[in-house]
């Protein structure tokens, strides 16, 4: 055989000898990396019910869900108008108060700072929402960031009302 | 390896060494020769791998006790302090063997930022050094995590967030990480592995440090190459052996206090609150070894930014042989460079600590201008003063200033084969 079409085969096996090595390479790693991703007992746990016939305006319950807090406050009416009040230029991640409650008596949000994920304090801060203790970020009565390293407002997590008294998030 | 034949005296000595010649090894070992003039700063190898092996050992032991789960870690921490025999010991010169291992590794690394020694020929055992300081702070962090305390979940928590600056794919890292959707138990379990790991990881690499340290030979106070073996040599053993258990002694000394006198000095009293994942403590900060850099983290405003410069801090340390462009080594002989050095010390301290103190206001501002202060050293200081430093002039050898008469600078610059100007 001429010595040019026996390299010429020879670069083929080569070539799909290494690719067929890198899928199985690929076969073998991806279970190893994904068994670390959140189990089937994890995610079993993705919803829960809570009650809030006894919460009053201007006090918020924390519930776990998930394994982080979730904060449920009753908005008095200064807070909503307050709420609806802020102009959309002063805000860093612009969301009108109308889209983050959609009853605006009820604020429902992941208790979780957006910049290292530790909990806000209640009532806290400059803007009398909340302020996180730890890299000192200020959020409104909307859970929206006003001040400090957070780069986006709290999260909205998917919840409904499954009747007048009662939450459902997840 | 060695720079003459060695042959075992004994006949079974000879046909071992001749099958695996570990003797030939040994005999490296011993009679390697290191510089006559090395200084107590030079002691910190030895100690820093005297610090791996108890940590290694103490942690052995104490993985016989402690239980990684999340419902049971804590109380197991508690049993380890109250129940096992000498628990409480074992476990204080764990913790507190920690804050030794940074302690002594800080002055091993700003030894060599004096001295000059990571550049070449020495940048592959530099750059081995630096990746096992990244893996220290690796097994630092995961272990500080096991007690399953309010700072343990906390601390956890926001450093697995730092990943979550990166774009598109920070959250779902955050979540692999976890093994959730918050730090739980599955986050403790490989936590504890990972913890397991890495100090053998960390022995395979000063394996290679070590080895590649034996390839140049040491550097020395006035940074200067020196024939090996010659006058300007002495055998490791005894000499350094004795120079070396001599220090050793005293930084127990030091080690036995914190362990004795203080054990909980260096932690804080929020990690004995068991972890709450509804309470972040009202002050976070990691452990003091960490600090400068988490006041790197802090001072940048920007989420993505900050947490691209609190690595880049220390990633910078690996580019160092690249970006000092001075040939001369030792700050002794490098009149500016050496008054740069000391104002990195400081702004390193000044940085640890305006990290333990809140960010706001004037602590916030001076982390500001010691974080720019610490990349102007690296990127722009350093580069330059290579350039437009007068460096003075370093003697031949060792032993030339006494042994070759006078001392006298100017008898020196009249040699041949100077390199510097």
């Amino acid at each position: 055989m001429p010595e040019k079409e026996t390299k010429k085969r020879r670069d083929f096996l080569f070539t799909a000898t290494y690719a067929v090595g890198a899928v199985g390479v690929g076969a073998v790693v991806w279970p190893m990396i994904d068994q670390m991703n959140p189990d089937a007992s994890v995610k079993a746990l993705a919803s829960t019910e809570v009650d809030v016939s006894t919460v009053n305006p201007g006090n918020t319950i924390t519930v776990l869900w998930r394994g982080k807090p979730v904060f449920i406050r009753r908005r008095t009416q200064d807070e909503i108008a307050e709420a609806k009040s802020v102009s959309m230029k002063e805000l860093k991640h612009p969301e009108k108060d109308e889209d983050r409650a959609k009853n605006p008596e009820w604020l429902v949000m992941l208790g979780v700072c957006t910049h290292l994920g530790c909990v806000p304090l209640d009532q806290k801060g400059d803007y009398n929402g909340w302020f996180c203790p730890c890299h000192g970020s200020h959020y409104d009565i909307s859970g929206r960031i006003r001040k400090g390293p957070a780069p986006t407002n709290m999260e909205i997590p998917e919840y409904k009302f499954v009747d007048a008294n009662t939450i459902k998030i997840g | 390896m060695s720079e003459h034949e060695y042959t075992p005296k004994s006949k079974v000595g000879k046909w071992f060494n001749d099958r695996l010649p570990l003797l030939t090894l040994a005999n490296h070992l011993t009679d390697y020769p290191t510089p006559k003039n090395l200084n107590y700063w030079w002691t910190f190898g030895g100690i820093l791998t005297f610090c791996l092996i108890t940590q290694i050992v103490t942690g052995l032991v104490l993985a016989m006790h402690y239980i990684a789960h999340a419902d049971m870690a804590f109380e197991s921490v508690e049993h380890i302090m109250r129940d096992v025999n000498y628990g409480w010991l074992i476990r204080y010169i764990h913790a507190n063997g920690a804050s030794m291992f940074f302690l002594a590794v800080y002055i091993h690394i700003f030894r060599s930022l004096f001295y000059g020694s990571y550049k070449s020929p020495r940048e592959i055992i530099w750059i081995i050094g630096i990746i096992i300081y990244l893996l220290m702070m690796a097994a630092a962090f995961l272990g500080y995590v096991l007690p399953w305390g309010q700072m343990s979940f906390w601390g956890a928590t926001v450093i697995t967030n730092l990943f979550s600056a990166i774009p598109l794919v920070g959250e779902g890292i955050v979540t692999w990480l976890w093994g959730g959707y918050s730090v739980d138990n599955p986050t403790l379990t490989r936590f504890f592995t990972l913890h397991y790991l890495i100090p053998f990881l960390i022995l395979g690499l000063v394996v290679l440090h070590i080895w590649a340290l034996h390839v140049p030979g040491n550097n020395n106070p006035i940074g200067i190459d020196i024939k090996k073996p010659s006058k300007d040599t002495v055998p490791f053993h005894p000499y350094i052996v004795i120079k070396d258990g001599f220090a050793l002694l005293m930084f127990m000394i030091v080690f036995a206090f914190f362990v004795f006198y203080t054990p909980n000095i260096l932690g804080h009293a929020d990690n004995y609150i068991e972890a709450n994942p509804l309470v972040t403590p009202a002050h976070i900060v990691p452990e003091w070894y960490l600090l400068p850099f988490y006041a790197i983290l802090r001072s940048v405003p920007d989420k993505l930014l900050g947490v691209i410069a609190m690595l880049s801090a220390i990633l910078i340390l690996a580019a160092l042989p690249w970006l000092d462009t001075s040939k001369i080594r030792s700050a002794v002989f490098r009149p500016l460079y050496k008054q740069f050095y000391w104002i990195l010390v400081a702004d390193v301290l000044i940085l640890g600590y305006v990290g333990a103190m809140p960010a706001e206001g004037l602590y916030l501002l001076i982390a500001r201008v010691a974080t720019a202060y610490y990349f102007l050293h690296f990127l722009v200081v350093l580069p330059v003063l290579g350039f437009k430093e007068r460096t003075m002039p370093v003697p031949l050898s060792i032993t030339e200033p006494i042994l070759g008469g006078s001392p006298n600078l100017a008898t020196v610059k009249n040699k041949d084969g100077l390199k510097n100007q």
